[in-house]
């Protein structure tokens, strides 16, 4: 989780500052979802992700310093910095890739799941989306599909409150997006979002009961994302209040005082993890600047696969 | 060699290729126990069962990144678009996704997927059911897009679009599914990119795409009663295009002429005669360059309305006629 903020708050400072091109959407403050829902995968499963995508990339095993060579422009990027922020594929360690159409992904992990029980790989996919995504016309079409064919799916919604600037109260005549799993003959369940462990057990379960072939379930993860939408974001839409309630509610420092209650870590074993994801984070961006360029022959290239 | 139709040689193109390889699979609506709506997949299902033979929802976007989702992970999906009017509703997956895998991920991922998509007018289904929207297709770089205009070239070209690491639009006119020709009984590739003179000619080249190929070579005939040799060239497949081709063509004849069934504005015809006067056949032009295409209308339920709608071979001869009359 650590690693997952470090990362995002160096993006968003070295956007500031300008030495990052485009734009990107932080995950700061929903930490929690991402590193819970990829612990409860295997390494053969599979994850499609969102806009908002740096925390499941990194939840799902990628290397950070790629990451950052990604967005910074640089050929030893995830996609040659020909994707960005946006884009990040990493296909060997199971991302299937961000997405910039919200919803744009739903369907696409309904395939992937097609081939697991085509092929009986008997990997499971894990389809992050957030709130906005659930009324788009593609999450109708993909969990519908996936329930008939019975799809080893876990269609996991980061409930972050907010769609750009559209907030969830004017957005929904619904309390809960999970309840919509009703709609489509399976099981679907409402979770905190910043309670790592409550996110696990969750996403466990319907890991499991997609694995062994009873098809997808719909889990919806109540969070927050303490940024904007993306950086040009003046977050007119909503009280500074609201932000400290949320950040009361910090999901790595519940989780860490959880670990210190239950005597599992001390505060000083915390503490150097959080000092080696804050030098992992320095080191991609060293990294990075250390990286060439594409060259504009690299332009042509990759429009078509060989 | 045997005759067959259209519509048998594109079955029979999936079949063979499906018997090969188990990874190909085809899905959309209605194609199982009903053989889809124009019946290229009838009986496939009996053979295949209905995990390769694939009933869907009616759900364009959803079957899109369905396809596209098993294409990235191995498979080599066959999707049916009920009309290639409903290209529209998955546009999104197509254009956003399908075309755009390769490159945004730095060339690390694959999309293998085939869209076969019964295009074109003539069966009085009307303005929702009736279009040609291939120029769309052609216009997104990531995206190849296929026309086959008989039942030899539909079997070939679809055994290349399968093979295809990339997304290819497939585009089958209606009214060619019960045309026949002779169809070799084995397996082979028409490869893309690669148009075919469908008729040699001398006087002028004259560039057709889908059902316009037959519409052309009928023109010819009677011209050359009068007297002018046509040569008819079908690019086949409009992404990749053999330029080379067409442009060699002309500098022959001197003369060119492109027919399309889309509307005119915009069509991928526009194109076509774009790329032969940037060329060096220019300067061997001694005529303008003509364009024949579908009129700015929707396409009407009404058959005389609808006949009107889009080049026959009478606006085909007329328009040749008059090539010849200047320069």
């Amino acid at each position: 989780m650590w690693l997952i903020r470090y990362f995002d708050e160096k993006v968003d400072e070295m956007f500031a500052k300008g030495l990052i091109h485009g734009t990107t959407h932080l995950c700061v403050g929903q930490e929690a979802t991402p590193v819970a829902a990829c612990t409860a995968l295997m390494k053969q499963d599979k994850i499609t992700s969102t806009h908002r995508g740096h925390g499941h990339c990194i939840a799902k095993g990628a290397d950070v310093a790629k990451m950052m060579a990604e967005l910074m422009g640089r050929t030893t990027g995830y996609c040659k910095g020909k994707g960005g922020s946006m884009h990040i594929a990493d296909l060997e360690g199971g991302n299937l890739g961000a997405n910039g159409i919200v919803g744009g992904g739903l369907p696409i992990a309904v395939g992937a799941a097609l081939t697991s029980k085509m092929l009986k790989e008997n990997y499971v996919v894990l389809c992050f989306f957030g709130d906005g995504a659930s009324n788009e016309g593609s999450f109708h079409e993909a969990l519908n599909m996936a329930a008939i064919w019975d799809l080893p799916v876990v269609f996991f919604c980061e409930n972050n409150q907010y769609g750009m600037s559209g907030s969830v109260k004017d957005m929904f005549r619904i309390e809960n997006i999970a309840d919509r799993s009703q709609a489509y003959g399976m099981p679907g369940h409402v979770v905190d979002g910043n309670d790592l462990q409550e996110v696990y057990d969750v996403v466990q379960a319907a890991v499991e009961r997609a694995r062994r072939g009873e098809g997808p379930s719909l889990i919806e993860a109540k969070t927050y994302r303490w940024k904007g939408h993306s950086k040009s974001d003046g977050r007119k839409y909503r009280t500074r209040e609201e932000e400290a309630e949320w950040k009361a509610k910090d999901p790595i420092a519940r989780f860490g005082q959880r670990l210190i209650d239950e005597g599992l870590a001390t505060q000083h074993r915390l503490d150097e993890l959080r000092k080696k994801a804050l030098e992992e984070v320095e080191q991609a961006v060293v990294f990075a600047e250390k990286s060439p360029f594409p060259t504009i022959e690299m332009l042509e290239e990759d429009v078509y696969a060989l | 060699m045997r005759e067959i139709t259209y519509q048998e040689a594109v079955r029979e193109a999936m079949s063979q290729v499906m018997r090969e390889d188990d990874r190909v699979f085809i899905l959309g609506e209605d194609i199982g126990v009903y053989g889809g709506a124009f019946g290229v997949t009838r009986g496939m299902i009996e053979e295949f069962g209905p995990e390769r033979v694939r009933n869907t929802p009616i759900a364009e976007a959803g079957i899109a990144g369905a396809a596209i989702g098993a294409a990235l992970t191995g498979m080599r999906p066959i999707m049916e678009l009920q009309f290639s009017d409903f290209v529209t509703i998955a546009m999104d997956q197509l254009v956003n996704q399908a075309a755009k895998i390769c490159y945004m991920y730095g060339g690390k991922a694959a999309v293998p997927l085939v869209v076969r998509a019964p295009a074109g007018s003539g069966t009085g289904a009307a303005a929702q059911h009736s279009q040609s929207l291939e120029a769309w297709l052609a216009h997104v770089p990531g995206l190849k897009v296929v026309q086959p205009s008989n039942a030899y070239d539909a079997k070939g070209l679809l055994k290349s679009a399968i093979d295809d690491n990339n997304p290819v639009i497939f585009y089958e006119h209606k009214l060619l599914y019960s045309t026949k020709a002779d169809v070799p009984e084995e397996l082979y590739s028409i490869p893309l990119g690669k148009a075919d003179i469908k008729r040699s000619g001398t006087d002028v080249t004259l560039v057709a795409t889908s059902i316009m190929v037959q519409k052309s070579l009928a023109a010819a005939e009677i011209l050359a009663k009068d007297g002018i040799s046509v040569e008819v060239i079908d690019p086949r497949t409009l992404v990749p295009l053999d330029i080379k081709t067409i442009v060699d063509s002309v500098k022959r004849t001197g003369r060119f002429a492109v027919v399309y069934e889309a509307v005119k504005r915009g069509g991928y015809g526009a194109e076509i005669a774009s790329l032969v006067a940037e060329s060096e056949a220019f300067d061997f032009l001694d005529a303008p360059i003509v364009r024949l295409g579908g009129k700015e209308v929707p396409i009407p339920q009404n058959p005389e309305l609808e006949r009107n709608a889009v080049p026959q071979v009478e606006d085909i001869v007329e328009a040749i006629r008059n090539i010849m009359r200047k320069a």
